[in-house]
């Protein structure tokens, strides 16, 4: 065995164990844990970087390890997964540190920040796990070790909401489990990637292939939060803001996302998917949520919740992506997986700033707080104008994509869901702005924190600049290997020469 | 092989001993003396457990007088998973009441936990029938007295209920065995199957045997005894309780079942046993979530679970052998999941009613934030039991998932994908009272250090299952009479 076959295992223990020992930290020594957290996101994108080497030199690296008689548990680095355990592993660090920020002074740090190194592990399974078997139990994990995190503030709007998120998830991750466990019945374990052995069994039960396609779907897309399985999304927004943007955009709906990016391109194939029509349901249920998210969020006037309902849209753009057959629709998809998650961890950092330093929840409270906050709303502008669609904001790149997808695709009419969204978008973003750049300031805060900064603290604001910055290099090094879109077209070249 | 080298009399003369000899000795002497007693037990299992793993299964004749006269014992793969796991378990409730009783009640538990633990190892090694019938009356009476050790009126109540349905099982048990021994003139389970014949006699025996053996292990609807037992014992006999004691029955249950071929006679009750697992699931589930005392939750979730095992009888027939092997992995392995499990919950709950003081659900609140290390024993447990990944739990129930595929039993696997979500909604709904916040700070009684380990370190284990399933289930699959009779 190479010693980079390693690098998988040892990507995921790094958090594990940064999760065991910050459980066991006592709760008052909170620079011991506040380094052990950093030091482990550093470590963990140190060994990302080593995977991004092997993987370049289409080197995959990979360990097993025998769990059932005839069933392995496999953690392999391929291209697919380093994009999203790249994305998770860099959105983890920044995360990390607003977290420490945001939850300076408040009780059960150990608990929250065990919890969420267990979710990072769990998101980094879920990106290197090699089958579905794999992907599975880490997709479960997540559930586990989100729920402490959304309930956090144990009051009972968040137990509620907890619940809430429960019935969803676990129903869903039911429905996985018997889509997972009814292909094996029918093929045995088949790794990622295998597309070969799933065409023979789809030669032999269509039917039987159709109906797996559509439980595997199902039961992920509660995660992805597809129409009509988005509403524990909007509700769990009770949770802290560094929850929320684990759940918008490092971890959760990102799971659910990247999972049917595997079971279309890894587990059936595009090629399959595309011949046995499975694509086309999806494109319309993606476009619906798009528009219908896009039309929800407009009605909100909570910050919080329009941004909820902002990614329940804006993560169907992934699968939106997935279902348009061509290589430029892929990259769309793929590349947005990354775009989305660096634009709305900045909104949600943003919305995080507003509510701590002045009390902000409201979007008619925004008046004026421009001239209050000037840093934090400059890196909410940026999010809010990628998430339209400007460039050079990443957004755009996405979108650019998905729509030449489109007409790659012969299925025009996306074009028009995507011209409808854009629109939309623009609809509930561009009044946030003008309020915070333009109105005037109406009366107080409603709850002014006392600090000696006139922006939010530096442990808040540093992460969203940051994120907000990495939004606009995306779009303008978007030509580099290393940006999402050079990663996204390395992906895609593999899959369709595959 | 001599006396001095097979462990297998030890496993037996130990405990039986040491029942004696700490009802004679002094109380301050009977916890050392235990303590050396667990202490050779866990040795005696792990020798055991070198030899058959490197030897195969071993045989042993007491003092050398051979069946059918003397009693014959046999330790194939299944027996010595069991003897190991029994005292893994015995052992960790035993430490954890070493420091959770007071003198006076510790000084009476060590007899009776002695007796539970020579009649658990007579039952797992016994070879012929009156010998299980030996072990499964000690039993009953090492756990009768056990519950009826907390000694409030409730628990009284409990105890008494609970030694007329446990009598009445063994009753018809030995009925059962007496007419078997009658028809075919020997008690030895392997000359009883070689002999085996379908005739009105051995239905009755069979009737009387099996309808004893599911009171005992409480099959749905036979299993009200069972919570207030073990819900209103004290903690650690809880533990003992639900982990072992029930599991003693249920596999003679099944040894009797696979052994004497018996589902090929009766093929419409494995489907009607399953139907009774199935409804233990799914009312066990549900009375779980009703419950309002925290122990009361735990103690129905082993009604249920009791149901997941039970789904091996439709499953292990079936016109295929791989289907069966599935089956009886996953039954096995879900009992060794829900063993250390259930064994971990009972104990973190009992931490937790000794922190609040109270054993309500309500009086919960808090206890996430002050006292988190139970609660992380609670909810590795209830990964287990809920079958969610990765667990001990979530692999039997692959297992048992797979195996209805293959038999083409489809309906089970609709019971055991509720029966996943009912599990998941009673445990959480006592998660959610912890993470409730109080205003009262802590004010909380704070339990030994090593009850909350010994609690988690169980619960760990039922989660490590998840990466270790293979070693268990190579080792069932040793050759043994039960093994070899699968269908």
């Amino acid at each position: 065995m190479n010693w980079t076959d390693w690098l998988p295992l040892a990507v995921l223990m790094t958090s594990f164990l940064a999760a065991t020992i910050i459980f066991m930290l006592p709760e008052q020594k909170h620079i011991l844990r506040s380094t052990i957290n950093l030091g482990a996101a550093c470590i963990k994108i140190l060994l990302i970087v080593f995977l991004i080497q092997a993987v370049l030199q289409q080197n995959y690296p990979e360990v097993r390890l025998e769990v059932l008689p005839g069933l392995e548990l496999i953690l392999r680095a391929d291209s697919l997964a380093i994009l999203f355990a790249g994305l998770s592993s860099v959105l983890w660090l920044f995360t990390t540190l607003y977290a420490i920020g945001y939850l300076e002074n408040s009780p059960n740090r150990s608990r929250f920040f065990g919890y969420f190194s267990l979710c990072v592990a769990s998101t980094m399974g879920i990106s290197l796990a090699g089958n579905l078997f794999t992907f599975l139990i880490f997709y479960e994990l997540l559930t586990l070790s989100t729920y402490p995190l959304v309930v956090h503030r144990g009051n009972a709007a968040s137990i509620k909401a907890g619940r809430s998120y429960l019935i969803y998830t676990l129903t869903g991750g039911v429905v996985l489990l018997l889509g997972v466990a009814s292909l094996y019945a029918l093929g045995g374990d088949i790794a990622f990637g295998d597309i070969e052995r799933t065409a023979e069994l789809m030669a032999h039960s269509p039917e039987l292939m159709t109906l797996i396609f559509i439980l595997l779907i199902a039961g992920l897309g509660v995660k992805a939060a597809i129409f009509p399985f988005h509403g524990w999304l909007p509700t769990a927004m009770v949770a802290p803001a560094p929850v929320s943007a684990l759940l918008h955009a490092v971890a959760v709906v990102k799971a659910g996302a990247f999972g049917i990016v595997r079971v279309v391109y890894d587990v059936y194939g595009i090629e399959l998917s595309w011949q046995q029509g499975l694509l086309y349901p999806i494109a319309i249920i993606a476009s619906f949520t798009i528009l219908y998210g896009s039309w929800r969020a407009l009605q909100q006037i909570d910050i919080k919740k329009r941004l909820a309902f902002s990614t329940v849209s804006q993560v169907s753009y992934i699968l939106l992506g997935i279902s348009l057959f061509g290589p430029l629709g892929t990259i769309g998809g793929l590349v947005h997986l990354l775009h989305q998650g660096l634009m709305k961890v900045t909104l949600f950092f943003c919305a995080g700033n507003y509510a701590e330093t002045l009390g902000i929840h409201k979007i008619h409270e925004l008046d004026g707080v421009g001239k209050r906050m000037p840093m934090t709303s400059v890196a909410f502008t940026i999010g809010a104008l990628g998430m339209i669609g400007l460039p050079p904001v990443a957004g755009f790149i996405s979108k650019w994509y998905l729509g030449m997808g489109a007409l790659e695709a012969n299925m025009g009419w996306v074009i028009f869901v995507l011209i409808g969204s854009s629109l939309l978008n623009a609809a509930y973003f561009l009044p946030v702005l003008k309020r915070i750049w333009f109105n005037p300031q109406q009366g107080d805060w409603p709850h002014e924190a006392h600090t000696s900064y006139r922006d939010a603290i530096p442990l808040l604001l540093i992460p969203a600049l940051v994120t907000a910055a990495f939004s606009v290099a995306a779009g303008l090094f978007a030509s580099s290997i290393l940006s999402p879109l050079g990663w996204a077209e390395l992906i895609t070249l593999r899959e369709y020469l595959r | 092989m001599s006396m001095i080298f097979s462990p297998i009399p030890w496993l037996l003369v130990i405990p039986l001993a040491g029942a004696v000899l700490t009802m004679l000795i002094p109380w301050h002497w009977r916890s050392p003396a235990s303590l050396l007693g667990i202490l050779t037990q866990l040795m005696a299992s792990l020798i055991l457990w070198y030899q058959v793993s490197h030897f195969g299964p071993q045989i042993y004749a007491m003092a050398d007088w051979q069946a059918p006269l003397g009693i014959a014992l046999r330790a194939d793969g299944l027996a010595t998973l069991f003897i190991l796991m029994s005292s893994v378990i015995a052992s960790a409730c035993a430490l954890y009441a070493h420091v959770y009783l007071s003198l006076a009640k510790r000084a009476n538990f060590w007899p009776l936990l002695w007796f539970l633990w020579a009649s658990l190892n007579g039952i797992w090694l016994a070879a012929d029938t009156f010998n299980l019938y030996v072990g499964l009356e000690l039993l009953t009476f090492a756990a009768v007295g056990l519950v009826a050790f907390s000694s409030d009126e409730r628990s009284l109540e409990a105890s008494i209920r609970y030694l007329y349905a446990a009598l009445l099982g063994s009753m018809a048990y030995l009925l059962g065995v007496a007419l078997l021994y009658g028809a075919q003139g020997t008690l030895a389970m392997d000359s009883l199957a070689d002999t085996w014949h379908w005739g009105p006699t051995n239905q009755v025996a069979v009737t009387l045997i099996l309808g004893g053996l599911l009171l005992k292990t409480a099959v749905f609807p036979l299993h009200t005894w069972l919570p207030p037992a073990h819900g209103g014992a004290l903690t650690p006999v809880s533990a003992l309780l639900s982990a072992l004691v029930i599991k003693a029955s249920f596999y003679i249950l099944l040894r009797f079942w696979v052994e004497f071929g018996i589902y090929e006679y009766l093929p419409s009750l494995s489907q009607l046993l399953g139907a009774l697992g199935a409804g233990a699931i799914i009312w066990g589930g549900w009375m779980a979530l009703k419950q309002t005392h925290l122990k009361m939750v735990v103690a129905y979730s082993t009604v249920a679970q009791i149901g997941y095992m039970s789904l091996i009888f439709p499953l292990l027939v079936s016109d295929s052998s791989e289907a069966s092997l599935m089956a009886y992995q996953g039954g096995m392995l879900m009992l060794l999941a829900h063993a250390f499990a259930k064994a971990g919950m009972f104990l973190a709950a009992g931490n937790l009613i000794f922190c609040t003081g109270k054993p309500d659900l309500q009086s919960l609140a808090g206890m996430s934030r002050y006292r988190p290390l139970n609660i992380f024993a609670f909810g590795l447990a209830g990964v287990s039991l809920m079958g969610l990944p990765p667990s001990g739990g979530f692999n039997a129930k692959w297992l048992l998932l797979q195996s209805s595929f293959m038999s083409g039993q489809w309906w089970w696997i609709v019971v055991l994908l509720i029966g996943s979500l009912l599990s998941a909604a009673y445990i959480f709904r006592v998660f959610a009272y912890t993470y409730k916040e109080t205003d009262r700070g802590d004010t909380f009684n704070r339990p030994h250090l090593s009850l909350e380990l010994i609690a988690l370190g169980l619960s760990v284990i039922s989660i490590l299952w998840a990466f270790l399933s293979v070693w268990p289930l190579n080792m069932i699959s040793l050759p043994g009479p039960l093994m070899e009779a699968l269908p």
